[in-house]
């Protein structure tokens, strides 16, 4: 059950943080002051793809809460960093983010410390 | 803005995202481990798990927390801001072990400097690399 549980969690993560960025590439700048929070609010209701990507989010979050509450929290937020690979290529070939050698090296360090957080 | 401004304001909501989603998961994995039920497949079972004082002030935290990502995606890349919020991960730890008592072992203070190394390198490339995309509103 935990393994279905991480795969969940890490497929409805990776398509919520795409749609997520994309929408907010599109919107342009934001900021968190209380007007704001008023405006992505509002953003979240009138964009369909934000909308979805909250729908996506839903089912993560209550998939990393079953599993917090069967594995160490040490475990659980480690484990689900494993979308971040696939998060990082579907950046570069979906979003064209540009991915030089130096952020390339340092996403692969830090996926490599994440990997070895969870043991 | 300039792009002193921008980089100050796209650090400010990092820290702002990175504290509220570390005590966000904190409050929630505290909750759940002190409820008497599993959560499971009934949806019943996760909606009065929101009445749990643990679990709700996690839930705040972390819609709080969603709204600053989103402000952050809109200043930065996604590949930029995903291995920056990897810090999280090292404070989920940290956290674990001193308010849940969880084991923390010597070899993820090696996993500690390997993702803060990779986080330096990830901070010195530009935030952005794509402009705004046309068509946007």
């Amino acid at each position: 059950m935990t393994w279905v549980l991480l795969a969940v969690m890490v497929v409805a993560t990776v398509l919520s943080d795409l749609l997520q960025s994309y929408e907010m590439k599109r919107a342009g700048e934001q900021s968190v002051g209380a007007r704001g929070v008023g405006r992505l609010l509002r953003m979240i209701v009138e964009r369909r793809y934000l909308m979805l990507s909250i729908f996506c989010l839903v089912f993560s979050f209550f998939s990393f809460m079953a599993l917090v509450q069967t594995a160490p929290l040490s475990f659980a937020v480690p484990a689900s960093a494993s979308s971040f690979i696939l998060e990082t290529l579907a950046a570069k070939v979906l979003l064209k983010e540009q991915i030089g050698p130096r952020r390339a090296a340092g996403c692969l360090l830090v996926l490599c410390g994440v990997a070895l957080l969870g043991k | 803005m300039a792009i002193s401004q921008k980089l100050v304001r796209t650090y400010f909501l990092l820290v702002l995202f990175l504290a509220l989603r570390a005590f966000g998961n904190l409050s929630l994995a505290w909750g759940t481990k002190h409820m008497p039920e599993t959560l499971a497949a009934d949806p019943l079972v996760y909606i009065r798990s929101m009445l749990h004082p643990g679990i709700a002030v996690g839930v705040v935290m972390l819609i709080v927390a969603l709204l600053v990502r989103l402000a952050l995606l809109s200043l930065a890349d996604l590949s930029f801001i995903l291995p920056m919020t990897a810090i999280g991960y090292v404070l989920a730890a940290l956290l674990g072990r001193v308010f849940l008592h969880e084991t923390v072992s010597p070899q993820r203070w090696f996993a500690v400097l390997l993702i803060f190394g990779g986080a330096a390198l990830v901070s010195s490339t530009p935030q952005a690399t794509t402009g705004k995309i046309e068509g946007s509103k």
